[in-house]
C-alpha cells in the first residue's frame, strides 16, 4: 500500500503543451480521480505514473520513494486501459497469468524448448496457476479460463483486465477509463463493483475519467482538470457545491449548471436583468459577472413572482425532458441576451406550463455561484454555503 | 418555427419492372464474368499450354494446327524421360532449401526492424523509414558486382550460402510489416511493458502472433521469387548439384534434351507444381494478408 507524490510534473509533445506543472498527493488506500475534457492531459498524466511516459520535468514518488529512475514494471503499479488491451492471442487463464509468469520466471524458463529442462518450472506454474483461480473465483471468471478475449462480452474483458491488474497485488491501481467502452447498463454495474473492489483490496486507485458521473460516485476525492492543469482538487460535493471556477461548474453535474450574465451595481450587489438582487461580492460597480444556478435551485414560481422578496426572471418553456422520475424543462428566456436553462421539476409542476405562455422561475440566492469575468469564483458577501476550499489555481 | 422544404427525388423516367430487373442484373453478371474471364484466360494459358506439351509426342508439338489434346498420349514417355535425365528432385530440394533459409532469416530479421520503425520513438527514425522506402527503389542487379567479387574473394562461391546472403536483408518484408504493426494496439504494448516483458518479448510472443496474415503472404511472395529466380544463381553457382529449378532447367535443357520441348515441359511442370499447390493451401492467408487493415 501505498501513497503517489507528483511533483511539478511537466510534460509536451513537441510546441504543445500536454501538462504545466502538476502537483498532486495522493493518500494510502486513496480513491482518487482525475475528471476533465478529453485532451486535457489527464492520461497523459496516469501515463507517468505507470512509468509508461517520460515527464519532462518535476518528479513521481509512490510509498516515499522517488520511482523515476524505475521501468514500468518494477514501479509495482498495475494499469487497466479502456481498450482492455487484452494479449489477443492468449487465453483468459495466460492473460491473468504473464504478470506472474514474467515475475518468478526466469528467463530460460520462459524460452521455447529450453524452458522443458527447467526442474522448478513445473512447481512455478501451480503457483501460478492456483494464484490466477483465486483471483478468477473473485472476479466470477473460473467457467472463461480457457476462452480467448475475442470470445467474450465486453463486461468479462473488463474483469479479465481487472484480474490482470489484480494478480500482482500492486501498491497503486491505474484506471484509464475502464468503463467507457461499456454499454450504459453495465456501467452502471461496473461502477459499484469497481468501488466495492476498491474498498476490499484497500489500495491507492487513481481513476481517469471524462464522465463526470463516474469522478462524483467512486472517488474520495476528484481532480478536475483541463488543458494540463489541475482547477480543483477536493470531494466530489466540494466540487459541486463550491466550483473553484466557471470551468468546474460547467463540468461537474447533470444537466448543466445554467450560467446567467448579470453585472455589479454599486457595493457589490449583483444586479441580474436590471432586478436587483439581496446578493453581493466585492468588486467594482459596473463589472459583468456569471451567476451559476444549478438545475434544482431555480424552480417554478408559485403565486405571485417576486413574493416573500424572492429572486425572479420569466421565461417560456421550450421543452420537456421526461426521466421517469422527474422532469427536465428547458426554457428559453425571451428576448434577453442569454442562453436558455434548465430545472427539474416533478411530473404534477411540469404538467401545469406549456409552450404558449411566459412563466416566472425562482430561485435561492444563496444557492448561487458567483464568478468573474476571467470565470474564477467570488465569494458572496452574505451568506452561501461555507467550507473551507482552496482553489489550486489562482 | 420557419416551415422546412425538403427536395423531392425525381421521379424514375420508367417503373422498374421485375423482369427488366432481373434481365439488367444478367446483362452485368455477363459482362463482369466475361472481362475476368478474359483475364483468366490470358494468365492460365501458358500453364495450360505448358500441361498439353508436357503430354505430346515430338511430332504433335511442332504441327501448324492448335490442338488442346493430344492425339496420342506422349505423357509417360516424357515425364519418366525428364525424371531420370535430370535430377529434379535434387532441384526442388535446393529450392526448399534457398527459400526457407532465405525466409526464416528475412523473417528474424525484418520483423524487430519493422517493430522498431513502427513503436518506437528515437532520433532518426523517420530518416531511417526514408532510407528503407529508397532501399525498395533498388534493384538487385545494383550490388551484384561488388557482392560476386566479396563472395569470390572469401572463397564462397558455389555454396548455398552465396545464394541466400544478398536476400537476407528485405527492405519489402521491413516495409510491410511496419505497415501492419502500426495498427497493433499501443495499449497492448504498454500493458505487456507493465507486466515486465523486454522489448524483444514483446516482439515474438505479443505482436508476432498477430502478424500471421502479415507473415503469410510475405512468406509467399520471398518464396516464389526465389524459387524462381535465375538472375543471382546463375552468377554465382556453377555446380549442378546445387542448382535450384529455374538454373537446373537451363543445365537440363543445354545438355541433355537439345529440342525435346516435351520433356522440357515437363521437367518445368514438376518444379512449378510445388509452388501452386503451397499457394493454394495457403491462398486464404494470402489473400487476408494483402487486404489486411490489421488486428481487430
Amino acid at each position: 500500500m501505498a501513497t503517489v507524490d507528483l511533483t511539478s510534473i511537466a510534460k509536451s509533445f513537441g510546441p504543445t503543451k500536454v501538462l504545466g506543472g502538476v502537483d498532486l498527493s495522493i493518500a494510502d488506500g486513496e480513491f482518487l480521480t482525475l475528471v476533465g475534457p478529453s485532451g486535457c492531459g489527464k492520461s497523459t498524466l496516469i501515463r507517468i505514473i505507470a512509468g509508461l511516459e517520460a515527464q519532462d520535468s518535476g518528479g513521481v514518488a509512490i510509498g516515499g520513494a522517488s520511482v523515476d529512475h524505475l521501468r514500468a514494471h518494477e514501479r509495482r503499479v498495475a494499469m487497466v486501459f479502456q481498450s482492455y488491451a487484452l494479449y489477443p492471442h492468449m487465453t483468459v487463464g495466460a492473460n491473468i497469468g504473464l504478470p506472474l509468469t514474467m515475475s518468478r520466471m526466469t528467463l530460460r524458463q520462459r524460452l521455447p524448448l529450453l524452458r522443458l529442462l527447467s526442474r522448478q518450472r513445473r512447481e512455478i506454474l501451480r503457483g501460478i496457476e492456483a494464484d490466477v483461480g483465486a483471483v478468477a473465483a473473485q472476479l466470477q471468471l473460473e467457467h472463461l479460463l480457457d476462452r480467448r478475449p475475442a470470445q467474450l462480452s465486453g463486461g468479462q474483458r473488463q474483469r479479465v483486465a481487472l484480474g490482470r491488474a489484480m494478480v500482482r497485488s500492486p501498491d497503486v491501481f491505474l484506471m484509464d477509463e475502464p468503463l467507457s467502452n461499456l454499454d450504459a447498463k453495465l456501467r452502471v454495474h461496473m461502477r459499484t463493483e469497481l468501488a466495492e473492489l476498491h474498498k476490499r483490496l484497500g489500495a491507492t486507485f487513481i481513476y481517469v475519467t471524462h464522465d463526470q458521473i463516474e469522478a462524483m460516485t467512486m472517488s474520495d476525492r476528484v481532480a478536475m482538470m483541463d488543458a494540463g492543469d489541475v482547477l480543483q482538487l477536493g470531494t466530489p460535493s466540494e466540487l459541486y457545491e463550491r466550483p473553484a471556477s466557471i470551468k468546474v461548474a460547467q463540468f461537474i453535474g447533470s444537466p448543466a449548471i445554467n450560467l446567467l450574465p448579470a453585472t455589479l451595481a454599486g457595493s457589490g450587489r449583483i444586479e441580474l436583468f436590471g432586478r436587483p438582487l439581496s446578493l453581493a461580492v466585492n468588486g467594482t460597480a459596473g463589472a459583468s459577472i456569471t451567476l451559476g444556478i444549478r438545475a434544482e435551485a431555480l424552480s417554478l414560481a408559485q403565486g405571485e413572482p417576486g413574493q416573500g422578496g424572492r429572486a425572479w426572471f420569466s421565461a417560456r418553456l421550450r421543452r420537456k425532458e421526461n426521466l421517469g422520475s422527474e422532469y427536465i424543462l428547458h426554457f428559453d428566456l425571451a428576448g434577453r441576451d442569454a442562453p436558455g436553462v434548465t430545472t427539474r421539476a416533478t411530473a404534477a409542476t411540469a404538467a401545469t406550463v406549456n409552450e404558449t405562455a411566459e412563466v416566472a422561475l425562482t430561485f435561492d440566492e444563496t444557492a448561487c455561484h458567483v464568478f468573474d469575468v476571467g470565470g474564477e469564483r467570488l465569494e458572496p458577501r452574505n451568506g452561501g454555503a461555507v467550507s473551507s476550499v482552496v482553489p489550486l489555481r489562482a | 418555427m420557419a416551415s422546412v422544404t425538403l427536395p423531392v427525388a425525381a421521379r424514375a423516367a420508367a417503373p422498374i419492372t421485375p423482369s427488366g430487373a432481373i434481365a439488367k442484373r444478367l446483362l452485368s453478371l455477363v459482362v463482369v464474368h466475361g472481362i475476368l474471364l478474359a483475364g483468366a484466360i490470358f494468365m492460365l494459358l501458358p500453364f495450360v499450354w505448358m500441361l498439353i506439351t508436357s503430354i505430346k509426342p515430338p511430332a504433335e508439338i511442332f504441327t501448324a494446327q492448335i490442338s488442346l489434346w493430344p492425339k496420342q498420349f506422349y505423357g509417360v514417355e516424357n515425364y519418366s524421360f525428364a525424371l531420370s535425365q535430370a535430377p529434379l528432385l535434387r532441384f526442388a530440394l535446393n529450392g526448399v532449401i534457398l527459400c526457407a533459409g532465405i525466409l526464416v532469416v528475412q523473417l528474424l530479421v525484418a520483423i524487430p526492424c519493422a517493430y522498431a520503425l513502427a513503436k518506437l520513438r528515437f532520433p532518426g527514425r523517420n530518416l531511417l523509414f526514408v532510407l528503407v522506402l529508397l532501399g525498395l527503389c533498388i534493384p538487385v542487379q545494383v550490388p551484384a558486382m561488388p557482392l560476386y567479387i566479396a563472395l569470390a574473394e572469401l572463397g564462397l562461391l558455389n555454396t548455398y550460402f552465396a545464394m541466400m546472403v544478398p536476400f537476407f536483408l528485405s527492405v519489402f518484408a521491413i516495409f510491410l510489416f511496419r505497415q501492419f504493426f502500426r495498427s497493433f494496439p499501443d495499449d497492448i504494448i504498454h500493458a505487456a511493458r507493465l507486466d515486465g516483458m523486454s522489448e524483444f518479448e514483446i516482439v515474438w510472443r505479443i505482436v508476432t502472433p498477430s502478424a500471421w496474415p502479415a507473415i503469410a503472404a510475405f512468406s509467399v511472395f520471398s518464396a516464389v521469387a526465389h524459387w524462381n529466380d535465375l538472375y543471382w544463381p546463375l552468377i554465382v553457382i556453377s555446380d549442378a548439384k546445387l542448382a535450384p529449378p529455374p538454373l537446373g532447367m537451363m543445365f537440363f535443357a543445354d545438355a541433355e534434351t537439345g529440342s525435346n520441348y516435351g520433356a522440357l515441359t515437363a521437367a518445368a511442370t514438376v518444379l512449378t507444381a510445388p509452388l501452386v499447390i503451397a499457394f493454394l493451401i495457403a491462398r486464404r492467408r494470402f489473400i487476408d494478408g494483402i487486404t489486411m487493415t490489421g488486428v481487430k
